[in-house]
């Protein structure tokens, strides 16, 4: 198949859009697909071979707060152009509600057209207002795909109309890495990754629970993963409690694997925010038994439960408790591992390319929805 | 003599406008009946695996005879008790594989079940997803033909009131893993 994808972000800015249009789109291209990838990007910006660059977006007051968008006739022409020029069977646009190129492209394309919606909550709710002008141009996406329940609770709401659930992928392979003993705590080894200073990532709730770990097992160690200022967090432990913290920075893909994998603990104390928690997914690729608070998107990805443990959200207390317990409890933590390792594999690239090719087919054998005479005599 | 050119531009702005819809309700239209097609095909796939599974002779006698008949049932059903013998293939579906860790211990003691229940789990997504786009389809039909001057004048002409597809098809269980 020929397909052309829409990516609504620049491609040098590092975000999760952008990693999963990356690797599903060479995972179509290893199953011997021709893809294109469109992308807003300045000519100095410096893309992969498949990446076609549609100018630079600019920033512009809407819906009370600051939106980067690209349309406009310039855009419009460049997106008209990459059209006509891929000769597409099918266009996949991922995040169309954005104002950005998705929307161009769901207007101009008279091929079928797929959307995935990656976003929860507020930041969508950018469409809700213009929704009757963009009723038509929304009509045509033959089908949408929510890659969780709180997108998916999102679109119905501020969009009207359904969509059908996809999970994110990732390799699950890349993350079978060897433990470094070096980062492992002779008493077990705890991990935390995200961002250090941004509270909804939930660092401040795990370190209020770390006196608690550290004195039941004193022996052990916490490793914290993530870019952001560290001075502030590690003022914020107890001296004594301090040295068996270590923090790692921003870390590589590969160490990231091998701090999962070294890990008996992974804990995601996150608060909220989260709409898929494809972090939970790389901890358990990697053998890491999870801790995670009760997000809606937590507790999907953990079963309810059955492939990790879930504690309270925000409540340090109720995290210490669980965190020691499933640290002294081997066959619990055995349990999970062995459970994960069977249904991490519903996630990987594998799985959730061959369910998006499936719905690839289906939408082209329904046709296109631009197909017939624009125009007709009305009563026919 | 204003008026003249006011109403004749008035008249040609709901000449296009009324043809723009006639055209869009005739495409969604056209839409409606593909993606049902489409509906069809992928719930014959499912039963088609599903009675591949019971016929291969791989699971337990009792099994194979449960599923084989909800698949060949809803193979068979007329019209009226299609979308019914499909939800009930659904909870045969559900009861007879179990829990993620009962179907995951089954692959391991009979390694040939891999394909067929691989083949099965995705036939089962495929209905689901393909239920979902047609009824978005059907939908989005039934709110422009509620639209007060398409039923006026009677721009849908005499196609019949597009229904959703009405039945129950859960992913099994056992294979959220």
């Amino acid at each position: 198949m020929n397909i052309g994808i829409v990516c609504p972000y620049s491609w040098g800015v590092p975000g999760g859009v952008q990693f999963h249009i990356r690797d599903f789109s060479e995972e179509l291209m290893a199953r011997g697909h021709t893809v294109s990838v469109l992308a807003p990007g300045g000519e100095d910006d410096d893309v992969p071979p498949y990446v076609v660059k549609a100018g630079r977006p600019v920033s512009i007051p809407y819906n009370g707060s600051v939106a980067r968008v690209l349309f406009g006739p310039r855009a419009a022409a460049r997106v008209r152009r990459w059209l006509s020029d891929g000769k597409f069977d099918l266009v996949h646009i991922h995040e169309p509600e954005t104002l950005s190129l998705g929307l161009l492209a769901t207007w101009l394309a008279d091929v079928p057209a797929v959307a995935t919606f990656h976003q929860g909550s507020k930041r969508s709710r950018v469409l809700s207002a213009g929704h009757g002008i963009l009723q038509s141009t929304l009509e045509k996406l033959s089908a949408r795909i929510a890659v969780s329940d709180e997108a998916r609770r999102t679109i119905v709401q501020h969009l009207g109309g359904d969509a059908v659930l996809i999970p994110n992928g990732l390799y699950v392979d890349r993350f079978t890495a060897p433990p470094r003993p070096e980062w492992q705590g002779a008493g077990g080894t705890f991990s935390f990754l995200g961002r250090v200073d941004e509270p909804r990532k939930g660092l401040p709730v795990l370190l209020g629970a770390w006196p608690a770990i550290h004195t039941a097992h004193p022996d052990a160690r916490l490793l914290v993963a993530g870019p952001g200022d560290v001075d502030e967090a590690r003022r914020s432990i107890p001296a004594e409690h301090r040295d068996a913290v270590t923090f790692l920075g921003a870390i590589s893909d590969d160490d990231k694997a091998a701090m999962l994998a070294s890990s008996d603990v992974y804990i995601a104390p996150h608060t909220g925010g989260e709409s898929f928690g494809i972090v939970i997914v790389e901890a358990m690729a990697a053998g890491a038994p999870v801790v995670a608070s009760d997000l809606v998107a937590f507790r999907a990805v953990l079963d309810d439960g059955r492939l990790g443990a879930l504690v309270p959200i925000g409540d340090s207390e109720s995290l210490a408790t669980e965190a020691i317990a499933l640290l002294g409890d081997p066959q619990r933590r055995q349990r999970y591992r062995d459970a994960a390792s069977v249904a991490v594999r519903r996630y990987d690239w594998s799985e959730i390319a061959t369910e998006v090719l499936a719905v690839y087919e289906m939408v082209m054998a329904a046709g296109s929805p631009a197909d017939g005479p624009r125009f007709r005599l009305p009563g026919r | 003599m204003i008026w003249i050119p006011v109403v004749v531009g008035v008249l040609f702005l709901l000449g296009v406008y009324l043809s723009w819809t006639a055209g869009r309700l005739d495409r969604l239209h056209a839409r409606v009946d593909a993606s049902r097609a489409v509906l069809d095909a992928e719930l014959l796939r499912r039963s088609a695996s599903a009675l591949e599974l019971a016929t291969a002779n791989l699971l337990d006698p009792a099994t194979s005879v449960v599923v084989a008949d909800a698949a060949s049932r809803a193979r068979t059903a007329g019209d009226n008790e299609r979308y019914q013998a499909e939800s009930d293939l659904t909870a045969v579906l559900t009861a007879a594989l179990g829990e993620p860790e009962e179907l995951a211990a089954w692959r391991e003691d009979v390694p040939l079940l891999a394909d067929a229940l691989g083949e099965l789990s995705l036939a089962c997504r495929r209905a689901a997803h393909a239920r979902r786009f047609h009824n978005e389809v059907v939908r989005a039909a039934q709110r422009l033909r509620r639209k007060v001057l398409v039923r006026w004048l009677r721009l849908a002409g005499h196609a019949p009131w597009p229904e959703t597809a009405e039945l129950d098809d859960t992913i099994p269980r056992a294979f959220n893993s």
